[in-house]
């Protein structure tokens, strides 16, 4: 009876070593991004029809939110287990400066465009060594229609103004986006904010702008927060991401509207941790980032393809039909008024900026 | 009623029960007189502590009237009540030290530093601990601890003083030292105790009257001596001190005696009449093993039979001998060793003999 | 019998060895097998908790970044004295430092490392690194201030010199509110930086007013639970710790329905039109949301220990005060709750020390007045990623815990306490 229970120890572990290592032989990739609609997106239009062609599996992490950490102490324990992860263009030059993620040669991984342009000439910028940009989103205003049943917002400084449009707001608790929309308020124009925001009294103007809501404001951590918040109709007008506001109006027929004006544009993309850029992973990523893969994102989620030739591939929604070029934040119709995000100036100041905000916050 | 200014405590009628269904005390009656040591007395379950704790406040009677001092205390709240009590644990307060738990009652009183001081110092003399006032309780031993409860229960020198088995958690020598103890403190201050206990020797000892509770009612209320050497019935007999018993029908009554015919063929002997009622009864006879007598000296004794010794047990100051009469084998005689005290064999064949008065004749 | 003395005062066995000897001897056995049944745990608390705390607080003090990466400024910056510029040696070093550190692409961790301490330092280091790789030969110093101007700012070579140690101060420092000026004196922060001594303050407050509502929710309950029938005290019990059954997040989302202004709350109030519509109450994402929530999740640590210590108290001693004369209030507040001190003081430290570490609920229901220390920790963890200040403030933290739990220990006594 013992020698049997032994036998089929051993049987078992053998089958499980041998099942080990097939499934090792098929390529598994562990892909990091933000979640929710936007991982769903993802999935579509990149790793489904990548799995359907090659046989590579996908593992999906909702851990976007602290990629940098996440790399960091991954790399600096010697145990890197993340294969690809989504991050912002900022992070992605502190993680590309602090070697933590490997350099990328884009004209050597990256697809040309149909009509052959070298890749390096086709993405709209962000292309600073380690960096795959992927899209372009904007984090802007939305607000309920049912809270405003007479004139309605449309710009930033209507945001800043509790007397004529009543309610709280929803701001991200990080000073990104805050301090910019606090200086066009003021009346700035939008691409002069990093010049002024270089001055202390650029930024103590900020701050001053803010003090004039900040009792009225909740501060929201999660992208999914936003479009709750105004739905629950805790808040009258919320800052948000363009994708979250879209799938509430499309999916859940939210009444929003978005305010374009004032809109912070920013790219987001890839970035390949430190020893992951094998043979298998340039193959995917020259796929994932080709000029239809990154159209065909937009079927399924509000955000521009990070490639000037992927405009023209812009469809419909895929599940609603509803054409997506006019919810595109890069459609002329919404880029009128943007604050292109200055990731080089955030990777600077944003150790001093976040200190000011918290101790700004907490008083 | 002036007639009622003798008692300090009157329960009237008094009955308890804590389901609805069942009465735990069934009707109790008693009148304590001023002074006096009164001992509640039975098995547990008699419902001897539910009285006390009636009286003390912490359980309400479901019927009848409990009267302190000439009031009704019936809807009086346990802390206006004035009576100290000792618990079976002392209950002393382990967070405060020994003056501490003895000028607790003074200070909840408003009594000046100095008046605390004096008394709580009198009460420690008084029991013999004053040098143990800063200890704290943990730090004594059971019978000092003993001490300072009673001490504490009488400090603010109240009208009656509950003791509910108070000595029940010491050990035989301590128990018997503290009985005398609390005896002459009873003594010495007069003040009114209702004792509750189980252990006769303990009742006897101390009580000026006993009450032994059986079954939710008091059997028996009497004098020590009362008690013991005229049980009122087979329970209390049976309950306090040593019992023989021997079974018998009534053949005959004469005055207040009676004659019994012994079942198992041990013959006639006579009886003094107690509890039973008419001819044809069925009886216990209850004899006290110290006064019967073996092989009596002829005409000393009304009462003979003819015993077998089975067993003898020394004890010191006398023997147990334990005999067969008429089919009973536990029948049990003290014979004093005294100097002239002839010795028994085990089978021997002896007499044994009784006065008709040390024989009742109780309910079956 | 068995011992006699082979010296004044020393007692021996019968074969003459000490007693004290002979005791050991045949105690080592039991004290062997002892450490081994322990052993197990040992070992993982030292792998799971004591290296841990330890590193963590050593990276509140630790500084490898310019040490190790640029080695030869550290070694050049070593004789300089902090008045003039650098000499020429000190800018070739600088080069030959960035050229290295761009190759082996660690000198971003200088930058990083720097820019927490002076804004704009990423772009210095960063930049001047990229820029100079292509310097080839001297003099360096014009060419690497003519890189970045920054390079003939004093401060910031002091700033370098101040960092290159192996350990630092500064995360310290800063974790107070205080930095170290240009001239390498210790200053406060300005006015609109200072942030953590207020969060320490908060923290500790919020923590004691938590432990205060703790103690008067629990003790009723826990009296309750010790005097009912068993039956109907242990379906209470089960009532009580429902909430350790439930997930964080679900009671702390649950918190968020019931509380928020247009919560179920509120539409009650209004519905009994004791607020009117304008007058919404705003009692979450504050620090009332934060109390409330905290409140209900640490309130289980409370009642047990009180619950373990009331039942152990028989009800005489209530009964024994009233017999000596006190009112029942007298009676409970002299008699009973100083006999469940030891309950109080357990509770208390339990509810006391998980309060100051919390950081989920006050990060989901605290708004920004209900954020507590923990929240700047794992902000400092997650999202500045400034290690090294996360470690330092932890550190601050684990003394302040330690310092109150001397004082428990100093006025309750721990090995008094019940905990349950």
């Amino acid at each position: 009876m013992k020698k049997l229970l032994k036998l089929s120890i051993i049987a078992t572990a053998i089958a499980a070593v041998s099942l080990g290592s097939i499934a090792q032989a098929e390529e598994t990739f562990t892909v990091v991004s933000w979640g929710g609609a936007y991982t769903k997106s993802q999935q579509r239009a990149y790793s489904e029809p990548y799995t359907a062609k090659t046989g590579t599996k996908f593992l999906h992490e909702d851990k976007s939110g602290t990629a940098l950490a996440g790399i960091r102490s991954q790399v600096e324990a010697n145990n890197v287990t993340w294969d690809l992860v989504d991050i912002l263009e900022g992070d992605a030059m502190i993680a590309c400066d602090e070697g933590l993620v490997e350099e990328i040669n884009y004209d050597e991984i990256l697809a040309a465009a149909p009509d052959g342009t070298p890749a390096s000439a086709d993405f709209l910028g962000g292309l600073n060594g380690c960096f795959i940009p992927q899209i372009y989103y904007a984090t802007l205003f939305a607000f309920n229609d049912e809270m405003f049943p007479g004139e309605k917002p449309s710009t930033i400084a209507d945001v800043f103004d509790l007397e004529k449009f009543p309610g709280k707001r929803a701001l991200e608790k990080i000073p990104a986006g805050n301090l910019e929309w606090a200086l066009m308020a003021w009346g700035v124009a939008p691409d002069k904010v990093y010049d002024l925001l270089d001055t202390e009294e650029g930024i103590a103007l900020a701050f001053k702008k803010l003090d004039t809501i900040k009792d009225s404001v909740i501060w929201w951590e999660a992208g999914a927060q936003p479009p709750q918040l105004l739905s629950d109709k805790e808040v009258s007008i919320a800052s948000g991401y363009n994708g979250r506001f879209f799938g509430a109006q499309v999916n859940e027929k939210q009444p929003f509207t978005i305010i374009w004006d004032g809109q912070v544009a920013e790219i987001d993309g890839w970035v390949v941790p430190k020893g992951k850029l094998t043979d298998e992973m340039k193959a995917y990523i020259k796929f994932a980032t080709d000029t239809q893969r990154l159209a065909d994102q937009s079927k399924y989620i509000s955000y521009g393809p990070a490639r000037k030739s992927s405009a023209a591939f812009v469809d419909k929604h895929a599940d609603t039909g509803i054409d997506m070029k006019p919810h595109m934040p890069t459609s002329p119709a919404n880029f009128t008024n943007p604050i292109i995000k200055n990731a080089e100036w955030w990777a600077n100041n944003k150790d001093d900026m976040s200190e000011r905000f918290n101790a700004w916050l907490s008083k | 009623m002036d007639s009622n200014s003798d008692f300090l405590v009157q329960f009237k009628n008094v009955q308890k029960s804590y389901d609805g269904v069942h009465l735990v005390v069934k009707d109790f009656n008693v009148d304590m007189v001023r002074g006096e040591f009164l001992t509640m007395l039975g098995p547990s379950g008699s419902g001897k502590t539910t009285c006390l704790m009636m009286l003390a406040g912490f359980e309400t009677a479901t019927s009848g009237e409990i009267i302190l001092d000439g009031q009704s205390i019936n809807n009086v709240a346990p802390h206006k009540r004035d009576i100290g009590m000792v618990f079976q644990n002392y209950a002393l307060f382990p967070h405060m030290s020994v003056a501490e738990n003895l000028a607790f009652p003074l200070q909840v009183r408003k009594m000046g530093k100095s008046e605390i001081t004096d008394k709580v110092n009198h009460a420690l003399k008084m029991v013999r601990l004053d040098n143990f006032a800063n200890r704290r309780p943990a730090q004594l031993s059971g019978g000092q601890q003993q001490r300072v409860a009673v001490a504490r229960a009488l400090v603010f020198e109240p009208k009656l003083v509950l003791m509910d088995e108070p000595l029940g958690a010491l050990d035989k020598n301590l128990r018997e030292e503290m009985q005398y103890e609390i005896k002459h403190i009873h003594e010495d201050l007069g003040v009114t105790m209702l004792y509750v206990t189980h252990d006769q020797v303990e009742a006897l000892t101390m009580s000026d009257r006993i009450a032994v509770f059986d079954d939710g009612i008091v059997q028996q209320l009497a004098t020590p001596h009362a008690l013991y050497d005229q049980p009122c019935n087979a329970f209390v007999a049976n309950f306090i001190g040593e019992n023989n018993r021997l079974m018998g029908k009534v053949i005959a009554i004469e005055g207040d005696t009676c004659r019994v015919e012994l079942s198992g063929g041990g013959g006639i002997v006579q009886a003094k009449k107690i509890n039973v009622d008419k001819v044809g009864d069925t009886t216990t006879l209850s004899l006290r093993p110290e006064r019967v007598l073996v092989n009596p000296a002829a005409g000393v004794c009304p009462n003979n039979c003819e015993a077998t010794v089975e067993e003898l047990i020394y004890h010191g100051d006398h023997t147990r001998t334990r005999v067969s009469i008429s089919g009973h084998t536990d029948f049990i005689i003290k014979v004093p060793n005294t100097h002239n005290q002839q010795h028994m064999q085990r089978g021997e064949k002896i007499t044994i003999g009784w006065d008709t008065d040390d024989c009742r004749a109780l309910d079956a | 019998m068995a011992t006699s003395y082979s010296k004044v005062g020393e007692m021996t066995t019968n074969d003459g060895v000490p007693l004290k000897v002979s005791l050991q001897r045949s105690q080592r056995k039991l004290k062997i097998w002892a450490f081994l049944l322990v052993a197990p745990l040992l070992l993982f608390i030292i792998v799971s908790f004591i290296i841990p705390v330890v590193n963590m607080s050593l990276r509140g003090v630790e500084n490898p970044q310019v040490h190790t990466i640029m080695p030869n400024v550290t070694k050049a910056l070593a004789r300089w004295e902090g008045v003039d510029l650098p000499d020429e040696a000190t800018y070739a070093a600088l080069v030959l430092d960035l050229q290295e550190g761009r190759k082996n692409k660690n000198i971003g961790k200088v930058a990083s490392r720097l820019n927490y301490e002076r804004s704009g330092m990423r772009r210095v280091i960063s930049g001047s690194a990229r820029k100079a790789v292509k310097l080839t030969e001297g003099p360096y110093k014009k060419q690497m201030i003519k890189i970045d101007k920054s390079w003939g700012d004093v401060a910031v070579w002091s700033l370098i010199k101040r960092e290159s140690g192996q350990f630092t101060f500064s995360y310290l420092i800063s974790a107070v509110d205080y930095r170290t000026n240009d001239q390498g004196n210790i200053e406060a922060k300005p006015e609109n930086k200072q942030i953590y001594k207020a969060l320490f303050g908060r923290t500790l407050i919020m923590s004691f007013t938590i432990t205060a509502i703790c103690i008067l929710l629990a003790y009723p309950i826990a009296y309750l639970l010790a005097t009912l029938p068993l039956a109907k005290s242990n379906l209470l019990m089960i009532l009580v710790l429902l909430p350790f059954w439930t997930s964080l997040l679900v009671r702390t989302t649950t918190w968020i329905v019931l509380l928020q202004t247009q919560g179920v709350l509120n539409d009650v109030l209004v519905w009994m039109n004791i607020i009117d519509e304008a007058g919404r109450l705003q009692m979450i994402f504050n620090k009332t949301g934060t109390i409330v929530a905290m409140t209900h999740i640490l309130l289980p640590f409370m009642i047990l220990p009180l619950y373990s210590v009331m039942k152990t108290i028989p009800p005489t001693y209530m009964r024994a005060a009233l017999s000596l004369g006190a009112n029942p209030v007298v009676a409970f507040v002299r008699v009973y709750i100083p006999m469940t001190v030891s309950g109080i003081g357990a509770g208390s430290l339990l509810v006391f020390i998980l309060s100051i570490g919390y950081y989920i609920t006050p990060a989901l229901v605290g708004g920004q007045s209900g954020l507590l220390i923990s929240n700047m920790i794992a902000y400092h963890m997650q999202n500045s990623l400034n290690w090294g200040l996360a470690g330092a403030l932890g550190f601050i933290l684990l003394v302040i815990v330690m310092v109150f739990y001397s004082i428990f220990n100093k006025v309750i006594g721990i090995d008094k306490m019940k905990m349950g």
